[in-house]
């Protein structure tokens, strides 16, 4: 049923539609809605027998859902910034345990300054915990993604936390029509979780304990394995959703107009949009310019990211987090992807702490970069004159 | 991409101005528009000034940055027009509806500007309908009178749809009804 609804309530009901048995939470804006929703639908007995636990902190959320999800229920929860950096402790312990939780990221920035605006550091920062992170460009693939995170999460071959990334305020407090899914095609994709192993009295097991040095390793290599799998498992889902839906989503990069561009824009998330519409006017201009938009981030891509831009020249990415002292974060996945080819890569940072991101600004970058007017390397666009303030 | 109508609304926290644009764009969509409405707080306190904004068109809505040069912008507290610049990126030919309770004269000369602008004392018409002064479907009904853009009926529907006390939604319709023939017989247009 297409209908006008708020992002984060599009992201509350495909969670009751996945029908989780636990959901924890701690309030943080931009996310604070999505759980608001949720508790509002518990209080109204729509959530069936799910049990909703508002925690004490973020710390206390992802505890409960790591210990639900061990107990073998399926789990969600939800957070942002400084809340994601609370929960990292606990989240890494879930990822190493081969907990399926799903979370959803309402991306925020981090702490200092204080903002509750968007970027994407918040989610970008726990890249490396073993949790598979996919970025969405709307509500409605928001929406979507949610039954089959949950999917993927829980296939024997992956069994790994999978966080749904969805950029705050600037998708979550939008209003706009997103085709919302009904409980039958769920079902039809979504069957009940069925773990491999859990806490159970009469048949005890323990999980996380010490792995002393000849053992440790080989747990954590089975992660990277599990990883890879993830990566063949969520094309096969993405195959199956658009049978399903009749939405197709792409593959873990959407590639478009790139075959014969010399420049091609990386982005991920709600700024997706706004650069396909740049490029398609661009190209009615009889510019060749593309765009590569990249939804998975973990396992990252490499692969279809090398073969997508092997013919660009140049390469503009659009980088919305930093890793401050070394190369911009997707920047550094990307060129890695491209060792060895011969191509330019401009890393653009911008947006960050919800600094808006004018079409305007992206069609100057990449008019810049098509004269050779900017050299490839790290760029700051859209900063303001007050650096005398700052040290 | 067609952007039909791009609107700004500034009120201060807690005055609605972000339930305005989301009114609108429920009431957009029933009259079979795609539309999209998002917010833009300062502080997220009460009383703090706020942006809102909604995009109208007959396509799909993909981009999301601010809109920059608005058709309309609505101006939901008096108080807003000495502290904020209203008319920020106006179009020439576009029109700022203000809650401002000395007269449209006045407030274009207090604005300077050339461009169409109409005020509206939406606090009295609130607090007399409502019992408090809270103007946010007072200016709907305002923007929707002065423009046309979206039928009186879908916004009448979406504000029953929002409120779920049925008395208060009653009274918001009653509200946003008022506003609406007010402003259409300020600015004279035919259904």
């Amino acid at each position: 049923m297409r209908k006008v609804v708020r992002g984060f309530y599009a992201i509350a009901e495909a969670v009751r539609l996945s029908k989780p048995n636990v959901i924890a939470a701690y309030p943080i804006t931009p996310q604070t809605e999505i759980v608001e929703n949720l508790a509002e639908m518990y209080a109204n007995g729509e959530l069936g027998d799910a049990e909703y636990v508002t925690a004490e902190s973020e710390f206390g959320a992802a505890s409960m859902v790591l210990g639900a999800s061990a107990a073998g229920a399926r789990a969600f929860t939800a957070t942002s910034s400084q809340g994601l950096l609370l929960m990292s402790e606990v989240l890494y312990n879930a990822a190493g345990m081969r907990l399926p939780i799903v979370l959803v990221i309402a991306n925020r920035s981090v702490s200092a300054p204080l903002s509750i605006w968007n970027d994407i550091q918040d989610s970008i920062s726990i890249r490396d915990a073993g949790i598979i992170q996919l970025y969405v460009e709307s509500n409605q693939e928001a929406h979507d993604m949610i039954p089959l995170a949950f999917k993927v999460a829980e296939n024997r071959d992956v069994l790994l936390p999978f966080m749904v990334c969805v950029d705050g305020f600037k998708l979550t407090h939008a209003y706009e029509p997103v085709d919302l899914l009904d409980q039958e095609t769920v079902d039809k994709f979504l069957p009940p979780y069925n773990p491999v192993v859990k806490l159970d009295v009469n048949n005890p097991v323990a999980m996380g304990c010490y792995a002393p040095p000849p053992y440790y390793m080989e747990f954590r290599v089975a992660m990277e394995y599990a990883m890879e799998r993830a990566s063949k498992v969520m094309l096969q889902e993405f195959k199956k959703w658009y049978k399903l839906t009749g939405r197709d989503w792409g593959g873990h990069v959407v590639a478009e107009n790139c075959e014969d561009a010399e420049v091609v824009v990386v982005a991920m998330g709600s700024v997706v949009p706004l650069v396909r519409e740049v490029i398609s006017r661009m190209r009615q201009d009889g510019k060749r310019v593309g765009m590569l938009k990249i939804r998975t981030y973990r396992p990252f891509p490499s692969r279809e990211i090398r073969k997508a831009l092997k013919n660009a020249g140049k390469i503009i990415v659009i980088e919305r987090a930093l890793s401050i002292g070394a190369e911009p974060p997707v920047t550094a996945d990307v060129k890695s992807a491209l060792f060895g080819l011969n191509s330019e890569v401009y890393p653009v940072v911008t947006g960050l702490g919800g600094r808006d991101i004018p079409r305007e600004l992206v069609e100057r970058i990449i008019e810049d970069v098509m004269k050779g007017k900017i050299k490839p390397e790290k760029r700051y666009e859209g900063l303001n004159e007050f650096e005398e303030v700052i040290p | 991409m067609d952007i039909l109508v791009e609107v700004r609304f500034h009120g201060r926290g807690g005055q609605g101005a972000v339930t305005a644009a989301d009114l609108l764009a429920v009431a957009g969509f029933k009259d079979g528009y795609h539309t999209l409405s998002f917010p833009m707080f300062g502080a997220e306190k009460r009383g703090t000034p706020v942006v809102s904004f909604l995009r109208v068109s007959d396509k799909p809505i993909v981009i999301r940055d601010e809109v920059k040069t608005p058709d309309y912008v609505v101006v939901m507290d008096p108080s807003l027009i000495d502290v904020v610049d209203v008319l920020a990126g106006l179009k020439d030919n576009g029109m700022l509806i203000a809650n401002y309770p000395m007269g449209s004269e006045d407030l274009r000369r207090k604005l300077g500007t050339d461009k169409e602008v109409h005020a509206i004392n939406a606090t009295k018409i609130a607090t007399e309908i409502l019992g408090r002064p809270i103007t946010n479907t007072a200016m709907v009904g305002a923007l929707v009178g002065a423009t046309g853009i979206i039928k009186i009926e879908s916004v009448e529907d979406a504000i029953m749809e929002f409120f779920e006390n049925r008395e208060i939604a009653e009274k918001n319709v009653r509200l946003v009804r008022t506003a609406y023939d007010h402003m259409r017989e300020v600015c004279g247009w035919q259904r």
